[in-house]
């Protein structure tokens, strides 16, 4: 069962992840898009959308530090467990708030907004209820175990789990005792990662930095110079 | 000199009656399609008026076109990069529906469908976008012929713009229309602020286009075209703008709403310009300067210097041909007729007007003084301020002289061919008056009156040569569908499906979109 949940679950979710968007690279460079709706509604959109989005690329990055980064190197910086505690459950808290307003925003806005409703597709919905899933148990896991629980240290447990599965060497026996709300909150999010490349989140792979430093007038020829 | 070659296109509107025509065959041809309900490429609007979207010339709202910074360097008036990077999330300057207008449609089914009773059925009208029951309450010309002007028309940015304010006696002031498409500028903002790069200005023949297998949707190009000719549509969550009708100008065909002008005042032509002048007269301080900055760019077709210049850039002789006989550079800069939409906005624009003079003659019958009597014209432009500064304001940045020459020119040319026509007198007075030869003003007037479609239209075709590399280019074949004799690719049947805009893509993201 252990090794089903998660060994087998994150590989399976990994394959899909990768293949799903190699295809989808490959056949729908027309269906790669936000999928904007601003002109359809702005309002809500106006606080929600950026919400949402710093939010997520807080917690993304308070996500790669406490899994990717391991305990070790930050205790050889002089970061002790109470003050990595302390910043990430106050950095985590505010952040995963943020998320959670913009998404909610974001997803009264698809319900009271007939035209916004009327162009939100199958994978729209399916994508909104796993996100949604995947936010609040995150969420009860920093505010419920961390900030009012005592406290939990994932990084001996999860986080190393976590980084064996990407170097493939995957040890279940480190989830097994993990509590509930955290393994919950691991599926939803391999769930998340396996429909990602079948959803408008793709467009997060296209964040237009090149942008940056590009020309400001771009020219294309018709007919390439041979 | 770097020479490249644009086409571009002049409107005399004078001509311009008002009939739609032209919006509506575009229409039929490019967005007659869900996602794309609200959007006309080419557009009619009555001016004075808001336009569609309501109000787009106000830069101070909308934020679109360039500006000079500080240090006078171009910048788009949207902000930096990295201020509308950040603004990803929420474009503060983008229109919304509202801003356009909500399209409707009718049930008609009902008229069909109706049980025998004692009442006529009726049709009500529904939205095309959320099929709901909806009131019709704005269009994208709901000002048609000043309708509801009173209302509305004093928001027309371009009176806010002059210099006194305006009672607006609409029974007894001016209406022109004014038919809009892209401008293909040489400065684009759109395509500068595209985060994607989706959007390019094409070397060849310098028509700006969308890359819909590039855009994501970042919607930046919208909000900074000043003239709002980018859209998103709805329903694929792309940029969409018009083509300039590529396909037809690479058979050398004239563009749909240039084919189908009942007032045949479209003229369609290329103009030789140096590329690497642009970003220069692009940001000469003076507004009022841009207009001429903008006409040295472009390069004279018959100078041997030129000709020579463009042959070592790659230029055809057939092309270096129909330069020499464009009408646009001939309504430009020979007969200096011809003038930019909103050089203010610094995007060098390449779709031109030639003023309309009714205004003036609008006026002149006002006062019950008779229009057919040059010398009560020429008065009436140097003394008639209103209409004079709301054209400066579209043409010149304001400057009322620039207006003036030109609308001096027509009058002069009226006058003298009504002289050589019904007396058989040179009036060689009008011709001092305009600087202009017994010759050129004939031959303006010839182009302006009657001339025919061939010299209306000077298109030279895409080279035949290239067609391999065109219809490769091209892309989604109708064929290529399930089971389709084109298809090639990996398109499993239940998992590819043709969208609603007849495209292939994926089943799973084609939405529901519109009603029809």
């Amino acid at each position: 069962m252990n090794v089903a949940l998660w060994v087998v679950v994150p590989y399976i979710a990994l394959t899909v992840f990768v293949v799903g968007h190699v295809w989808r690279w490959r056949v729908d460079q027309f269906g790669w898009t936000t999928r904007t709706t601003q002109v359809l509604e702005s309002r809500l959109l106006r606080l929600g959308s950026p919400l949402f989005h710093l939010g997520a690329f807080a917690a993304i990055g308070g996500h790669v530090l406490g899994l990717l980064v391991p305990k070790s190197w930050t205790a050889a910086v002089g970061i002790d467990e109470h003050l990595y505690h302390l910043v990430s459950v106050v950095a985590g808290t505010v952040a995963g708030l943020m998320v959670v307003a913009g998404l909610a925003l974001l997803l009264a806005r698809r319900f009271t907004s007939p035209r916004v409703r009327r162009t939100t597709t199958r994978a729209d919905k399916v994508l909104f209820a796993v996100l949604a899933v995947v936010i609040l148990l995150g969420m009860s896991a920093t505010i419920g175990a961390n900030l009012l629980g005592g406290g939990y240290d994932y990084r001996a447990t999860i986080a190393v789990w976590f980084r064996g599965v990407l170097t493939l060497h995957p040890d279940p026996a480190l989830m097994a005792d993990v509590p509930l709300v955290f393994q919950l909150h691991a599926l939803s999010a391999w769930l998340l990662a396996a429909i990602w490349p079948f959803t408008r989140l793709v467009h997060v792979w296209s964040a237009p930095v090149a942008y940056l430093w590009r020309p400001y007038v771009v020219y294309r020829r018709r007919v390439p110079l041979s | 000199m770097r020479v490249m070659a644009q086409v571009a296109m002049v409107m005399n509107l004078d001509k311009c009656i008002g009939c739609h025509t032209c919006s509506v065959t575009c229409k039929q041809t490019w967005t007659n399609r869900d996602g794309v309900e609200y959007v006309w490429f080419n557009n009619v609007e009555t001016k004075p008026g808001v336009g569609y979207p309501k109000r787009y010339e106000d830069q101070d709202r909308w934020h679109g076109g360039w500006q000079l910074d500080g240090r006078g360097r171009l910048k788009l008036r949207a902000g930096g990069r990295i201020k509308r990077l950040l603004n990803l999330f929420s474009n503060p300057d983008l229109p919304t529906l509202d801003d356009y207008y909500e399209p409707a449609t009718y049930d008609y089914d009902t008229l069909i469908n109706a049980p025998a009773g004692p009442h006529t059925p009726v049709i009500r009208p529904k939205s095309a976008i959320t099929g709901r029951d909806m009131a019709i309450t704005w269009g994208a010309n709901w000002e048609d012929d000043l309708g509801g002007a009173p209302e509305h028309a004093p928001a027309d940015p371009n009176l806010a713009a002059m210099a006194e304010k305006v009672a607006m006696e609409f029974d007894k002031t001016f209406m022109f229309h004014l038919p809009r498409i892209c401008e293909h500028c040489l400065n684009p903002a759109c395509v500068a602020a595209c985060p994607s790069g989706a959007m390019y200005k094409r070397e060849e023949d310098g028509i700006v286009l969308v890359d819909q297998e590039r855009c994501r949707g970042w919607r930046m190009c919208v909000s900074s075209c000043p003239y709002k000719k980018v859209y998103v549509n709805h329903k694929t969550g792309k940029a969409e703008k018009c083509t300039f009708c590529f396909p037809r100008i690479e058979a050398g065909q004239p563009t749909v709403c240039a084919e189908t002008c009942v007032g045949r005042l479209r003229y369609l032509g290329l103009i030789l310009y140096d590329a690497d002048a642009v970003l220069d007269a692009a940001r000469v301080t003076d507004p009022r300067d841009l207009l001429e900055a903008q006409r040295r760019v472009f390069l004279d077709p018959e100078d041997p210097a030129v000709i020579a210049a463009a042959r070592a850039g790659g230029i055809s002789e057939d092309w270096i041909e129909a330069a020499r006989r464009s009408p646009i550079y001939r309504l430009a800069m020979r007969y200096r007729v011809a003038l930019p939409l909103h050089p203010e906005y610094r995007t060098l624009p390449m779709v031109w007007y030639i003023p309309p003079l009714s205004p003036v003659l609008d006026a002149v019958t006002g006062v019950g003084a008779d229009a057919d009597d040059p010398d009560n014209v020429f008065h009436a432009i140097t003394d008639l301020r209103i209409p004079l500064e709301y054209l400066a304001s579209l043409f010149s940045a304001g400057d009322t002289e620039v207006v003036a020459g030109v609308l001096m020119k027509l009058s002069a040319m009226r006058a003298y061919m009504r002289a050589r026509t019904i007396d058989g007198t040179v009036a060689t007075d009008l011709l001092e008056s305009a600087g202009m030869t017994a010759a050129d003003m004939e031959d303006m007037y010839r182009l302006l009156a009657i001339a025919k479609y061939d010299e209306r239209y000077v298109v030279p075709a895409a080279h035949r040569e290239d067609a391999a590399a065109l219809s490769a280019q091209a892309g989604g074949c109708s064929l290529d569908g399930d089971g389709g004799p084109g298809m090639s690719d990996f398109h499993p049947t239940g998992v590819t499906g043709r969208r609603g805009d007849g495209r292939l893509g994926l089943k799973l993201f084609v939405g529901k979109g519109g009603q029809a």
